[in-house]
């Protein structure tokens, strides 16, 4: 794909301004779709171009669109998570930092075509850089009239927040993120009633991650058969990889869905680092299940992921060369998640603590053989029996792991210690 | 009973507060955004903090305890001067996150964690700061510091006066 879509202003000097996004473009599509298309036109190019969501799930965008009621009085809610920090995962920052508008050009089509009149982008409360560029990205939007009342001379006008959260991995789960905006713990809801009907405020409201709404403004722009065009069939339009880990290149790469890994790997990330071997890739954030070298030439969208038994995720790219513990990894990431679990659902609160006590058991050296078959035991006594997927991500790293990679666990409980470390050199 | 000194805003940190309480129609809603202005402004978010939090919303201070309490960046206790949070996820633990956190541990006198006696440095280890291409990573007091070597953490420390 010679043509960048998402990144196209990134690394340009001043690409966060206004006046530099307006010289190449910016909020074009918003004056397009206020002038020509009524809102239920942009909701139907929305699904015609077949977008999927880009935060995980992969969820049919302009299907959730329709669930919102039309018949229903009252204020309706868009909500941006930019909660990003499933780990692996910093391609939405890229958007924020960089191209603000081009953020705001989406959520503001999107609120047009949701007759929503206040939105919320609720970023991380790490990214104080990117909040701050949002914020100023907001007034200079609303000076130049393409945010605020009566937008481009039209009648229709929007209210934009930043809301910083604080330090949560949870509330990137829509449901927590909406608990978090009305200022409580972020405590996921209980699914139905979805958000489409009872959301922020128990109204109806959209929740779309930050490179879904950055793929409208295109839609409109250039129509939903060329955005369909780009990808595969099901998988369509441009994806952000953020590859991390052992490359030569780290880096976000914007590619149609359906490049395969190979490519994405060596043709752009430069290969594996140091020359070594690929042995390991998470190839949509530390919550898709691993998968080895032998893959590599699957192709990186939601379908051909999911029959190889894994996930696009985030479009997180994972990297693991043939130095690296697997069980190490799994013991990091299962703390990780036991240290985020919100503690509502036992299995979760509970579950997770007993499988990183298994886990630092192996990697150190105090494992017993029956331990293997008792995280998988642990694992499938948790996942798809809590309130939130917390639950179905949090044990697919050691779960996972396992399933690819036993000899490992089983030399680790053989030799009594981890055969790929010595002593001291813990990396987790 | 001891003597509690009431906590209060500066005259520009009130204004700034009202701004934020006014913006959002449902009050609730501001309690995140108070809350990181107070973690700015007294450097923790203690039971006093949360009582003027709850005083500039009108609401009950157990409303706004409870939320506090679930969020990592409101600290109930004073943080140091200066403070260094290094991800130690898994993609910034790959590139040796590890060796950066020893390097800081030995180098500051302060185990991870913890803050030094002296106030001047809290140390943590902290999650996914969603910058792993650029890894591994640290914040000190909220800017971003990337593509870390133990070289670049001593002109940094340096840089910060430590």
């Amino acid at each position: 794909m010679a043509e960048k879509i998402l990144l196209k202003n990134v690394g340009i000097p001043g690409s966060e301004r206004l006046e530099t996004c307006r010289a190449r473009g910016g909020y074009r599509a918003l004056e397009r779709a206020l002038r020509e298309l009524k809102p239920a036109e942009v909701t139907d190019a929305v699904k015609k171009s077949g977008l999927r969501g880009r935060g995980g799930a992969g969820f049919p965008t302009g299907l959730k669109w329709s669930f919102v009621p039309k018949d229903v009085p009252g204020p309706r809610y868009l909500c941006c998570n930019a909660d990003e920090g499933e780990p692996g995962t910093f391609k939405d920052r890229v958007i924020i930092e960089n191209d603000p508008h081009l953020l705001l050009e989406g959520i503001a089509i999107s609120c047009y075509a949701l007759s929503v009149a206040e939105a919320f982008i609720y970023v991380r409360g790490e990214f104080a850089l990117g909040a701050e560029r949002l914020e100023r990205a907001i007034q200079e939007a609303e000076a130049g009239g393409f945010l605020g009342r009566n937008i481009l001379g039209s009648s229709f006008g929007l209210k934009v927040h930043v809301h910083r959260g604080a330090g949560s991995y949870i509330c990137g789960e829509e449901t927590a993120l909406l608990e978090s905006l009305e200022g409580k713990r972020g405590l996921p809801r209980l699914k139905p009633p979805f958000p489409a009907s009872v959301g922020l405020y128990g109204r109806p409201t959209v929740i779309n991650n930050v490179e879904t709404l950055s793929c409208v403004p295109s839609i409109v722009e250039n129509g939903p058969e060329w955005f369909a065009s780009i990808g595969a069939k099901g998988n369509t339009g441009p994806k952000l990889f953020a590859v991390s880990g052992h490359v030569e290149r780290p880096g976000v790469y914007e590619l149609p869905l359906g490049v395969t890994l190979r490519e994405l790997l060596f043709e752009h990330a430069g290969g594996i680092k140091g020359g070594r071997r690929l042995k390991a890739v998470m190839p949509g954030g530390s919550s898709t299940p691993v998968i080895t070298a032998e893959h590599v030439d699957v192709k990186l969208d939601f379908d051909s992921l999911a029959a190889a038994g894994t996930a696009l995720g985030s479009g997180a790219v994972i990297v693991m060369d043939d130095t690296t513990c697997m069980v190490e990894v799994a013991l990091g990431l299962t703390r990780f998640y036991r240290h985020e679990s919100c503690g509502q659902c036992t299995p979760c609160r509970e579950g997770l603590g007993w499988m990183e006590r298994l886990l630092d058991g192996i990697e150190s050296g105090r494992g017993r053989p029956a331990d293997i078959d008792l995280l998988l035991e642990l694992a499938s006594g948790i996942s798809g029996k809590t309130l939130c997927p917390m639950g179905d991500a949090a044990v697919v790293p050691a779960q996972s792991t396992i399933v690819r990679f036993r000899e490992e666990y089983e030399s680790h409980v053989r030799t009594k210690g981890c055969p790929l470390k010595s002593a001291g050199d813990r990396i987790l | 009973m001891a003597e509690t000194t009431e906590r209060k805003f500066s005259e520009e940190v009130r204004s700034e507060a009202e701004r934020i309480v006014f913006s959002y129609g449902v009050k609730e809603s501001a309690v995140l955004p108070l809350l990181h202005i107070a973690q700015r402004e007294f450097g923790c978010v203690d039971g006093e903090v949360v009582e003027l939090v709850a005083r500039t919303l009108g609401i009950s201070p157990t409303r706004v305890a409870e939320t506090a309490s679930f969020y990592t960046m409101f600290s109930p206790a004073p943080l140091g001067k200066h403070v260094i949070q290094v991800c130690t996820n898994v993609s910034c633990s790959l590139l040796g996150s590890e060796s950066i956190v020893r390097y800081l541990e030995t180098r500051l006198g302060v185990v991870r964690g913890r803050t030094r006696p002296d106030g001047l440095v809290t140390l943590s280890t902290v999650e996914c700061l969603g910058s792993c291409g650029t890894a591994p990573v640290m914040a000190a007091n909220g800017t971003y510091y990337e593509n870390l070597t133990t070289e670049k953490v001593e002109s940094i420390l340096r840089e910060l006066g430590l």
